[in-house]
């Protein structure tokens, strides 16, 4: 089976600084898959060096079995579409939501819009009320699930999360934590899923990978975590932090 | 145990277009020589009560309160001369993000300093010994040359630490810690707690931590308040939060994943009208 994305030895410097030092990383089709580290760890730049969004300076990237070159097409943004941190940021502020999911649907040429966007919105459970608001007029919750109305629009097969919740309330995180295993599970996704929270990424993926300035810590599935099978003091250190503070 | 602070019935309105907003809804509350905390999620009013004890409330909100009271001062009826004394010397406050709460055209040396000449009579060179002495404990390795450095050039954490020692050197007796701890690292966050911690402790300070997070506040503070739509819906030990009463105390500490709970989907919370009422 080919892997869904399959990251080779790959580099990323900026300027002078290397942010990415050969990481390596299979993601396979279906899985849930997490990037944990402090800031700073290069777990976000990973991300984005997938999307094209960073510049790459050697190694190589695949996905769905198609290597990708410097630029990316099109047909790559209908498989791969990210979600962002920040839902205040990542929407356009005088766009309208249906503006805004019109866009993806342009670029690419689709002639049912009408029709998928009242699905979209459907499905992150916004319905059509939402539709011809701005999004200054949403919650952060609400905002978010616009944010992946827009990344599902395309029909997508893998989604790039970078920290989708942590802008946001305890009992909204919860509940779009909920909605995205909900869309993984209807469409079959693949989510690669970028987080400082070690209980989002044990709650939300099957394997994850622990990354230190900008090199990969160690690999683990979810289950070893929560066993507390860790190899590396540094991931230990993650898992006492992640337990809240103790008097010494 | 002393009161340092008697807030009763504390209200702070909004005037809007749409009309009046109350973003603090009748608190109450007392504060010894203890860390309580304070959580909620955005827009219960957590932040507002503690910029309303602080006196930092913007000039178009009104206050009201039957007591706002700190160590007998009734800091309602006070002129704003005397508030500006009380600010900083014996009431302080750490903010969330360091980035945006230090001056990002001073040094970090001369901020401290600052704060300390203006509540205290002394000379250049012992304001400077003094400064890098707080530097000192907050566990800043080289205290001299994070002196002469901009907030530019510093670590979140290191900022933050910066923030305490600030708010420190005029010996306050009592701290409001906004977020302290939100805008950093997992693993920096604890360094930071437990420098706070050890220096409220030391100094024998009363502590009032504002925060979103219900494990992190129970993990820390005496005891907690839980804040829902400008209310106080719970208070309770914090060693007693797995006995919490309240539907929105409880739903708070449910929603949030854990590590080795195998819940799918989580639950979340059912917000009923009536908590608000």
């Amino acid at each position: 089976m080919t892997a869904a994305i399959a990251v080779d030895r790959l580099e990323v410097i900026f300027d002078r600084f290397r942010a990415l030092k050969g990481v390596s990383l299979d993601v396979q089709p279906g899985e849930s898959f997490g990037l944990v580290g402090e800031s700073g760890s290069g777990k976000s730049t990973l991300l984005r060096a997938i999307a094209g969004l960073a510049p790459v300076a050697s190694g190589s990237i695949t996905v769905n079995g198609k290597k990708l070159g410097a630029r990316r097409d099109k047909a790559f943004y209908r498989e791969v579409q990210m979600v962002f941190q920040d839902p205040y940021g990542s929407l356009h502020p005088r766009q309208t939501v249906d503006r805004l999911l019109q866009e993806p649907l342009a670029i690419h040429g689709f002639a049912d819009g009408e029709k998928r966007i009242q699905r979209a919105l459907d499905e992150v459970g916004l319905g059509n009320g939402f539709r011809f608001r701005y999004s200054h007029q949403l919650s952060g919750g609400q905002r978010q699930r616009v944010a992946i109305a827009r990344a599902l629009i395309l029909e997508p097969s893998i989604l790039l999360l970078d920290e989708p919740t942590s802008a946001l309330d305890a009992s909204v995180q919860a509940e779009v934590l909920n909605l995205l295993e909900e869309v993984r599970r209807r469409r079959k996704l693949t989510f690669l899923m970028v987080s400082h929270d070690l209980a989002i990424i044990t709650h939300m993926c099957e394997r994850l990978m622990v990354m230190q300035s900008g090199e990969a810590v160690e690999n683990l599935a979810a289950a070893d975590l929560v066993e507390r099978r860790v190899t590396k003091d540094y991931t230990r250190n993650l898992l006492r932090a992640s337990d809240g503070f103790v008097r010494a | 145990m002393s009161t340092l602070l008697d807030v009763e019935d504390l209200r702070v309105t909004f005037p809007t277009r749409t009309g009046l907003i109350e973003a603090v809804r009748g608190v109450s509350f007392s504060l010894g020589r203890e860390r309580l905390g304070i959580v909620g999620e955005s827009g219960s009013g957590k932040s507002q009560t503690g910029r309303a004890i602080m006196g930092l409330t913007p000039p178009q909100a009104r206050i009201s309160a039957n007591k706002l009271a700190f160590d007998g001062i009734d800091l309602l009826s006070v002129s704003p001369r005397e508030r500006r004394a009380l600010r900083g010397k014996r009431i302080a406050m750490i903010l969330q993000d360091p980035k945006y709460s230090l001056d990002p055209v001073m040094s970090i040396g001369r901020q401290i300093v600052e704060t300390l000449r203006t509540h205290e009579k002394v000379g250049k060179a012992e304001a400077r010994d003094r400064a890098l002495a707080m530097l000192e404990a907050v566990q800043i390795r080289d205290p001299a040359r994070v002196f002469d450095l901009h907030p530019h050039e510093v670590s979140g954490g290191m900022g933050q630490r910066a923030m305490i020692a600030m708010m420190l050197i005029a010996g306050p007796e009592m701290m409001i810690a906004d977020e302290p701890t939100s805008a950093l690292d997992v693993t920096v966050q604890l360094d930071v707690l437990g420098i706070l911690d050890r220096l409220v402790s030391e100094r024998g300070m009363g502590l009032i931590f504002i925060s979103h997070d219900l494990r992190l506040v129970s993990s820390f503070c005496d005891r907690v308040i839980v804040m829902y739509a400008g209310k106080v819906v719970e208070q309770l030990k914090a060693s007693e939060l797995g006995r919490a009463q309240h539907p929105y105390t409880r739903g708070l500490l449910n929603c949030m994943p854990k590590i080795g709970a195998d819940r799918h989907p989580l639950p979340v919370l059912d917000r009923k009208p009536e908590w608000a009422a």
